[in-house]
């Protein structure tokens, strides 16, 4: 037994993502077409030339029906895929095996959320029947925890720390400012972050990810035939995941201070990628950063410093669009809004944009040819967590 | 001889001020206040809590449960089959509601102390009354617990000398349920009719006992001039009703007056307790010598002053549904499944997680397999309901579905370990800290389909004052 990952055994050769909005005139099926085609377009590409297909979504819609109908794919093979927010990945993880298996030439995987349907603000999931004792905490109330046991576990004052998540949150926001497809596109200070009126613990609004409909999706190929659509295939390094067995939320031996899904997510990347100094080697990295006490735990957790160092990096700039490693380039969850089925795949094309060199006022130019995504679901204690790496150079 | 092996009060945390309601309303406030049941409770839960407290310790025989109220949660359905699960009282056990009318606290009484086993009589009530009613500054919410059964089932701390009912059919008060609003005749008529019921009932229940008189009295009913001019009678000897304090709870208010005089009386005292409601019931008792060493888990005295009487007549009036708010902008909350709530009917009622044999890690809800080890199928129930906790962190949720919102929440460890992540009810939103020590209570969840969802919650631990 063993983890081996399928370095360099894959490409992605083209993908598309739509604006993330408030689509209040575009249902998931619109979104759907409107994300495909443009993938499909990428790699110069007829819809027929792919030979199977997955799609992410929470709860858009069930079965692959709901990618086959309106496209009118027929006869093949559609498979719905969920794993709470980090549906969009593992449709990506599972067309880039099929791929890697030989059991298909060309997959393509998409993600869809349509949320704005709803009625209500935020996101709400589907209630499943049960005995009436499980917890009914907002996500933002769930998250909210980590900060006053980050703060007591390193000794760090709650006001300096309330400041350092809202640098976090303007970083991104800054980042979505230069971003056409983001939500909100406009930056927002610290001092503005830090002044709104708190809606869970001590987070305000703007600690929280946005709410918005969208669609992302990418075609994978053999690496070996990936020039035959693309000049510049961005290659897959690494696809890891992992489902925690809720153990946080039972064992008092877990601080909230750090989410050991996604440290062991990445572990496992870094092995299949070969990649032994995250911090030197990624040219830049999307991460969760639902709200902003994720993206400070995950710096550490995803190896990116030390563990406690994390909020004095994000003081030096470290994370910025022109730090050491830029995080969250295209703006993040919080520029972006959270699409749920979507944000996997939202986060990838960041990384081909930038390992392509197509990322405009964006671009990231370290000379590294490595990118990393996270992409997490569920809640401190109890979460899935995604990690992948890509590169757009093979390996020797 | 028959007589009280375990007595207890409940008196919920918040308290409604006379004046909060008159600042309002207008008129003018008498400075007494009343109990208010929190939006989270209702009969039933402040019966779990009156019975917690007169059980406290263990080791108690119930052979029956008889669960009385005016303010049923369910028709149909009983009320007292939860409050036996949340004790975890014997399959065998047998729990029913005497409900209805506020006469069936006292009925419920008189009927253990005929019966010939241990027999827990629970009365409960969650008083409402329309703004600017009389009933408004008199009513109060609370429970008490009574378990009686006889000195070879125990030690009894108060024996049955003698009893007397009168009864007679007339109007006084009228509810039809699914109101708030309980109606009342010419308060002069009920008056002319209980006074000479209330001295005709004590008179027999004297000769019943064979005492001249009692050392002390404890009158109670919805009547309040009835109750004023029966007492007038017995002068000094009457010990405190909690009228202006509690208010007058109802079905529940002989118990938690007759549970105040065990608490406060000697042994060998005689008390007469008397209860006014469509006729005239007496009660003599005799304190054993057992009352001199009787260290209640928490007495009545002690939860009548303590309590948090900041509670605003707004919350107070959403709280009984008399003042319609708009709801949190969220779905409304699913309703339970009747089929998996049976299924962990330990856990969701008696708070019973597992152990798991082998390392000791505590796992709650229980599980089959162990998160410390793995092993599977190797776990023994862990009861935590009566642990103590301690808060490892937590946060105030402005956003989740709430009747009464935010939702504070904290993440808990328990004395002996396990954890559970558990909304704090009780307590202000800036007043909990990490350290903090929590103990827990039987509360509803929500309310989908006219099905109510009961499960625990914490809240901030009471200083305990015996074992």
């Amino acid at each position: 037994m063993g983890s081996h990952g399928i370095r360099d055994r894959v490409a992605i050769v083209g993908m598309g993502c739509t604006p993330f909005r408030e689509h209040w005139d575009k249902s998931a099926d619109d979104l759907m077409i409107e994300t495909v085609v443009e993938c499909l377009g990428s790699a110069g590409m007829d819809k027929d030339v792919v030979d199977a297909f997955w799609l992410g979504t929470a709860q858009s819609g069930m079965s692959g029906i709901t990618l086959a109908a309106p496209l009118k794919l027929r006869n093949k093979p559609v498979t719905r895929v969920e794993n709470y927010c980090s549906s969009g990945s593992e449709a990506l993880r599972q067309a880039a095996y099929a791929v890697a298996s030989g059991a298909y030439d060309v997959a393509m995987a998409v993600g869809v959320e349509k949320v704005k349907d709803s009625g209500y603000q935020g996101l709400n999931a589907f209630p499943i029947p049960g005995d009436g004792t499980a917890r009914t905490l907002t996500a933002a109330a769930m998250f909210s925890l980590v900060a006053p046991a980050y703060a007591e576990r390193y000794g760090v004052d709650l006001d300096d720390l309330r400041r350092v998540l809202a640098m976090i949150a303007s970083k991104n926001h800054a980042n979505g400012a230069l971003n056409d497809r983001a939500q909100f596109r406009r930056e927002v200070s610290v001092d503005q972050i830090c002044a709104m009126p708190a809606v869970a613990g001590r987070l305000g609004v703007f600690d929280c990810a946005g709410v918005a409909d969208g669609g992302a999706a990418a075609i994978v190929v053999r690496a070996e035939d990936a020039h035959r659509y693309t000049d510049k295939p961005v290659f897959i390094k690494a696809l890891s995941f992992v489902a925690g067995d809720g153990s946080g939320v039972i064992d008092p031996d877990y601080d909230y201070t750090h989410f050991p899904e996604c440290a062991a997510a990445a572990d496992d990347a870094y092995a299949q990628a070969g990649i032994t100094d995250p911090r030197s080697e990624l040219a830049m990295a999307e991460v969760h950063d639902c709200f902003t006490p994720t993206e400070l735990v995950l710096m550490e957790d995803l190896g990116f410093c030390e563990r406690g160092t994390a909020w004095k990096e994000v003081k030096t700039g470290t994370f910025d669009r022109t730090g050491d490693l830029p995080i969250n380039t295209d703006g993040g969850l919080k520029s972006f809004g959270h699409p749920v089925g979507a944000s996997g795949l939202r986060m990838h094309f960041e990384c081909f944009l930038q390992l392509r060199g197509e990322a405009g006022a964006r671009q990231v130019d370290n000379g590294r040819t490595k990118a990393l995504v996270h992409n997490l679901g569920g809640y401190p204690g109890e979460m899935v967590s995604f990690v992948s790496v890509l590169g757009n150079t093979l390996d020797d | 001889m028959r007589g009280i092996l375990a007595a207890a009060g409940y008196v919920p945390h918040f308290r409604l001020r006379h004046e909060a309601i008159a600042a309002v309303l207008g008129g003018r406030p008498t400075g007494g206040q009343r109990a208010v049941a929190n939006y989270d409770e209702d009969s039933t839960t402040m019966a779990v809590a009156a019975a917690r407290l007169a059980l406290a310790g263990g080791g108690r025989p119930v052979d029956a449960l008889w669960f009385a109220t005016s303010t049923p949660t369910y028709l149909d359905k009983t009320n007292a089959t939860t409050i036996h699960a949340a004790l975890r009282l014997d399959r065998t056990t047998m729990a029913a509601d005497v409900g209805g009318a506020t006469r069936s606290g006292i009925a419920a009484l008189l009927m253990a102390s005929r019966s010939t086993s241990p027999t827990l009589v629970v009365a409960a009530d969650v008083r409402t009354a329309l703004p600017a009613s009389a009933d408004e500054t008199v009513v109060g919410d609370g429970a008490g617990a009574l378990l009686v059964g006889s000195s070879d089932d125990g030690e009894l701390l108060a024996e049955f000398l003698g009893a007397a009912s009168i009864t007679e059919e007339f109007l006084d008060r009228w509810r039809v349920p699914g109101e708030a609003r309980t109606h009342q005749w010419e308060e002069r008529f009920g008056e002319t009719r209980y006074v000479p019921m209330a001295r005709e009932a004590a008179k027999y229940a004297m000769e019943d006992a064979g005492i001249d008189t009692a050392d002390g009295v404890v009158v109670t009913g919805m009547h309040r001039r009835a109750v004023a001019s029966a007492a007038k009678a017995f002068g000094d000897r009457v010990v405190a009703d909690h009228s202006t304090s509690v208010g007058i709870t109802g079905t529940a208010h002989a118990a938690l007056l007759l549970t105040d005089a065990i608490e406060t009386m000697q042994p060998g005292q005689t008390l007469l307790v008397l209860s006014l409601a469509d006729g005239a019931d007496a009660v003599v008792l005799r304190m054993t010598d057992a009352v001199a060493d009787h260290r209640p888990a928490r007495s009545v005295a002690s939860q009548v002053v303590v309590g948090d009487n900041s509670l605003s007549y707004a919350d107070y009036l959403s709280w009984r549904g008399l003042l319609d708010r708009e709801p949190p902008r969220r779905p409304d909350p699913a309703r339970m499944s009747a089929s998996a709530a049976a299924r962990t009917a330990d856990w969701k009622y008696g708070f019973v997680g597992s152990q798991d044999r082998e390392t000791g890690a505590v796992h709650m809800p229980p599980a089959r397999v162990s998160f410390a080890g793995g092993a599977v199928d190797d776990m023994h129930p862990a009861p935590m309901a009566d642990r103590l906790a301690t808060v490892a962190t937590f946060t105030v949720d402005r956003l989740a579905w709430s009747p009464s919102p935010p939702t504070v929440f904290a993440v808990l460890d328990f004395d002996g370990g396990g954890r559970v992540a558990s909304e704090v009810t009780d307590v202000a939103e800036d007043d909990i800290a990490i350290g903090d020590r929590m103990q827990m209570t039987f509360r509803i969840v929500n309310r989908a389909d006219g099905i109510t969802n009961y499960f625990w919650k914490a809240r901030p631990a009471d200083p305990m004052e015996g074992t």
